[in-house]
């Protein structure tokens, strides 16, 4: 058995389901409270405000998941774990999974479709417009996340999925301006999102600077151009591997 | 001749009615606790509570709501007091450190009589009431609480404020050790919040005392704070140390944090919204549907005892 399969095969299934964890304790939560079951330990742990408390719980792991999911890169580079490529588009996806939910949660239960108020919201409110923007860029991330639209963007694929930072830096502002008070945890994540965005900054600086010292040879970009770019050694030693694993088609 | 305490015969209850009003509130403590806590939890609650004697009150009915009260478990989890973490469920894990006994109040500034007081010698003239008030805090949600207390204007008379004394200054004690959240500078502390006057002498202003007929628990702002109920929640300022009576308007904590957000004011008005959220719903805790929300009333349903102060001003400039 291959390594890969291994991965594949046990390890995948397992983050799905830590992944999914949140959410069915909030699904059980939720429906013990419908049912009038109060007294289950799932509906107690959403405390006397369950709507605060199930709309909070989706955006911070939807906050969680989307910086888990940019930690791929730098981990699989740094930290030599190829393998870790497997996981990206699952917990990318798994983000949007709950962000989507952490919206529509807000749409249909803490806004009860009151529309007008909505629309003022999103307008007049900014941590709300910081939100709901992130919300909108992740859509089509979502959508072009399958192996054929991966193949049909070709090189596009890697420029529109940039918006990936763009999405996590407003999830960090929606949250920093969301506190009332007490910005110590809207600063941890925003300090881990700055590190993420951080280390890409300085790894295309490199690159450019690399790829001038060369005058050009160095355009070797195909359909994953962040990943076959690298000059330093270190890239450049987890490439092949990473390519390879790129290139199947998921299980 | 034995050395007996003398008990005046005023302070005996009849033990029929002291054992009823225990069933009562044990049943009270248990429904609610049992409904929405982990059972450790309610127990405890539970438990502190009937250690304590009852208090001696008469339910204020013109005052009070006959709306359904909360249960004891939500008002005693589910709090916003910084002083003990910024966690809603923060008060009720640390405010155990809190000593509400022995405990003093400074009262000085513009009045004739200023001193220090025990809180025994601060209570002892006035006698207890119960007021069942809504209560609307500035994130928008509401509860019912059934507090024991005794009207604010009956203690500033007594203090016999001066002509300048255009403003009482309430400030919470400032004690790191004993509120661990006073470690870090999430708000200027202490905690400061006032009111005017003319609003402190208005009837429905109380110093609390207790809740649910028995002492304040720490995380409800032990052993005397301060409850308005037409303004938002934070205007009721815990486990007050100081009043002070002054000319100027005091520089309250949230209005100093947050001067966009958060007025002096602070009025219950579904007709101003703070700039992140509407005001005009709110949800009210502990309701059957968990998902409904309830339109809020202009200074919280209290306008026909209140508005009276605000007449011709400009409620959404000063709000």
């Amino acid at each position: 058995m291959s390594p890969d399969y291994l991965a594949r095969r046990y390890v995948k299934p397992i983050v799905f389901l830590l992944c999914l964890l949140p959410a069915i304790w909030l699904a059980l939560g939720i429906l013990a409270l419908q049912s009038g079951n109060m007294n289950s330990s799932a509906a107690l742990a959403l405390g006397a405000n369950p709507v605060e408390k199930v709309q909070d719980t989706l955006g911070i792991w939807g906050l969680r998941l989307l910086l888990v999911t940019l930690a791929v890169t730098p981990l699989r580079v740094l930290g030599g774990w190829p393998k870790l490529q497997l996981f990206r588009r699952m917990l990318g996806l798994f983000a949007f999974f709950y962000i989507a939910l952490h919206f529509l949660w807000y749409l249909f239960v803490d806004q009860a479709f009151n529309w007008g108020q909505l629309f003022g919201d999103v307008v007049k409110r900014p941590y709300i417009t910081a939100g709901f923007s992130a919300f909108l860029l992740l859509v089509p991330l979502a959508v072009t996340s399958t192996q054929r639209a991966m193949r049909r963007l070709g090189r596009r694929w890697q420029k529109l999925h940039r918006l990936v930072y763009a999405a996590a830096i407003l999830g960090c502002v929606h949250y920093w301006w969301q506190v009332k008070a007490d910005i110590r945890e809207p600063l941890i994540y925003a300090a881990i999102a700055a590190l993420l965005l951080g280390w890409r900054g300085l790894r295309s600086l490199q690159r450019r600077a690399g790829a001038q010292q060369a005058q050009s040879g160095a355009r070797t970009r195909g359909p994953g151009g962040e990943r076959d770019a690298g000059k330093d050694q270190e890239s450049a030693r987890s490439r092949a591997p990473v390519q390879r694993l790129a290139d199947q088609p998921p299980a | 001749m034995s050395h007996r305490p003398h008990i005046p015969p005023s302070e005996i209850t009849p033990e029929a009615v002291y054992r009823s009003r225990r069933s009562f509130l044990a049943g009270l403590a248990g429904a609610g606790a049992a409904a929405t806590m982990p059972v450790s939890f309610a127990q405890e609650v539970l438990s502190v509570n009937l250690v304590e004697r009852p208090l001696q009150f008469k339910r204020n009915v013109r005052y009070s709501t006959t709306e359904k009260a909360n249960a004891l478990a939500d008002i005693t989890g589910y709090n916003n007091f910084y002083e003990f973490g910024t966690g809603k469920e923060d008060p009720a894990e640390n405010a155990h450190r809190l000593r509400p006994k022995p405990w003093s109040v400074v009262v000085d500034g513009e009045c004739e009589r200023p001193g220090r007081l025990a809180l025994e010698d601060l209570l002892r003239p006035h006698p207890l009431e119960e007021r069942i008030y809504r209560l609307r805090c500035v994130e928008a949600w509401s509860m019912v609480i059934p507090w024991v207390g005794f009207p604010l204007g009956d203690l500033v008379k007594r203090f016999q404020p001066t002509s300048r004394a255009k403003y009482i200054e309430f400030t919470t004690l400032h004690d790191p050790k004993q509120m661990p959240g006073q470690r870090y500078a999430v708000l200027d502390w202490p905690y400061v919040e006032g009111l005017r006057i003319d609003e402190a002498m208005n009837p429905l202003a109380i110093l609390g005392v207790g809740l649910y007929g028995k002492l304040l628990p720490n995380q409800n702002g032990a052993p005397l704070r301060l409850v308005v109920p037409w303004k938002y929640g934070f205007k009721s300022i815990k486990s007050i140390v100081r009043i002070h009576f002054t000319e100027r308007m005091p520089r309250t904590s949230w209005a100093l944090s947050a001067p966009n957000e958060y007025g002096f004011y602070a009025n219950v008005n579904p007709e101003v919204d703070h700039p992140r959220w509407s005001q005009k719903s709110e949800r009210r805790i502990g309701s059957s549907n968990f998902l409904a929300r309830q339109p809020t009333l202009k200074f919280n349903g209290y306008a026909d005892e209140v508005a009276g102060l605000y007449r011709g001003m400009d409620l959404g400039r000063y709000f």
